[in-house]
């Protein structure tokens, strides 16, 4: 636990951010592409903080990971970032940017934030991403930097969702898995599958993490991203197939509406 | 300055006053840099060690031996959520820093799996911190920093070190692991110093 990017050591401003366009992602998450002018650039894996005011002056704040890459993606400009968030029941800021945000509405944002649950291309090793539900956002942001940046670093992902409906992302790492030299993709459908699928549902274990994982031998980088439980349970199977714990970086989201 | 955000009221106009920033849970959401250590109570130690090597240290038997306390608080996470009325019980850290002299100005908490966290000594006597080993009546779970975390709940949570295994006296200040990574130097919830330059 001793790598760490480098942080800011800058105040973090909040700054404007005005929605550019939104995506939806599956029945629950939807991406918000955001333009935020003076964006001072982030890496992958960093997250925001997201703050609503109300007309009152009222304000609710949450944090979300930035899921698009550390450079420009395709077809926006250099100061637009990206979040995923997924509708929590009875939140209060996730329905907000879920259900009523649209094109041209404005919230503001500080960041990026966090300097240890990061990839940086500058990495040799080859990485592993385990992804539970909308744990994939910060993974996502890795996969899509990795590409941007023209890495040849072999990334394998490994995403875990219940059924098909709740699969975030589902297209293109399709596209991805075919396009990205270097990139595997296994999704692991928890609750049901897609008519036909090759393993029937179940829950991602040992057996299956190390065939579609890396052996602990190459020491990879393992990222695991997801509910608390899920996270847990992964970081617990890898450090018992011989992963070197202080490899294995972990981000655990709560339930944080 | 803000902007008004069209459309969003607000659900959680709160009765109970939160600091700036906070919303209130009633999950108590895990959050940590890495897969969560196993510790045996066999080989479990807490050291209060200064450069010159360790000065004192307690087996687990031994400081289950020492006197506790019951603690009742709220929690404040740097990632907005609070937790109201979490009931604790912990060794004061006045106990095991009993044989330090006051003119050590900082600590640096140091844990199984190698999470770092510093502290000024001012805010960790004077019944304001403990090493706590039980949660709401039960052994503390490893998810949670068991078998025993720091307690420090006036500051943000990543103070209140998980598998804590031992403080290092410092004269100065130094950064601890999400503190170089970014964070507050000493994290204040009521004056909102997340980040630094907070």
């Amino acid at each position: 636990m001793t790598e760490l990017a480098t942080p800011t050591r800058r105040p973090l401003a909040w700054r404007v951010a005005t929605v550019a366009a939104v995506r939806e992602e599956s029945v629950v998450a939807r991406t918000l592409v955001l333009d935020v002018p003076d964006w001072p650039g982030h890496i992958a894996g960093q997250h925001v903080d997201v703050r609503l005011t109300a007309p009152d002056g009222y304000t609710a704040q949450r944090s979300y990971s930035l899921a698009s890459a550390a450079r420009a993606s395709a077809g926006y400009a250099v100061s637009t970032v990206e979040i995923l968030v997924q509708r929590i029941p009875r939140g209060e800021v996730s329905p907000w940017l879920c259900d009523i945000a649209m094109v041209g509405d404005q919230f503001e944002i500080r960041g990026p934030v966090g300097g240890y649950f990061v990839w940086e291309p500058s990495r040799p090793e080859p990485v592993l991403l385990v992804a539970g539900g909308s744990g994939i956002a910060p993974l996502m942001a890795m996969i899509r930097t990795r590409k941007e940046a023209g890495s040849r670093v072999p990334f394998r992902l490994i995403y875990s969702v219940r059924d098909p409906d709740t699969l975030i992302f589902g297209e293109e790492l399709a596209r991805r898995a075919r396009d990205d030299h270097g990139l595997d993709v296994t999704i692991v459908y928890t609750r049901q599958t897609p008519p036909g699928w090759r393993r029937p549902p179940g829950r991602l274990d040992a057996v299956l993490l190390a065939e579609a994982g890396w052996p602990a031998t190459l020491a990879p980088a393992c990222y695991v991203c997801g509910p608390t439980g899920f996270v847990e349970t992964v970081a617990d199977l890898l450090v018992a197939a011989g992963h070197d714990p202080a490899a294995i970086r972990t981000e655990r989201f709560g339930p944080t509406g | 300055m803000a902007v008004v955000t069209r459309g969003f009221t607000g659900r959680g106009r709160r009765e109970v006053d939160l600091p700036p920033g906070q919303y209130l849970t009633d999950d108590f959401p895990v959050l940590s840099a890495g897969p969560t250590p196993r510790i045996s109570l066999d080989e479990w130690r807490f050291e209060v060690a200064d450069g010159d090597g360790t000065r004192q240290a307690w087996s687990w038997p031994e400081l289950l031996a020492l006197p506790s306390e019951e603690i009742t608080t709220d929690i404040h996470c740097v990632t907005k959520w609070s937790k109201r009325g979490t009931h604790w019980r912990g060794v004061s850290l006045d106990t095991l820093l009993s044989g330090v002299d006051s003119d050590v100005g900082y600590v640096m908490a140091h844990s199984y799996g190698g999470y770092t966290t510093n502290l000024p000594m001012a805010d960790v006597r004077d019944g304001k911190a403990w090493v706590a080993y039980e949660y709401e009546g039960e052994p503390l779970a490893p998810e949670h920093g068991g078998p025993a975390r720091l307690l420090v709940p006036h500051l943000y949570f990543w103070k209140s070190a998980k598998w804590v295994r031992g403080l290092r006296l410092m004269a100065t200040d130094e950064p601890g692991f999400w503190e170089s990574a970014g964070y507050h130097m000493y994290g204040d919830p009521w004056r909102e110093q997340r980040y630094w330059g907070d």
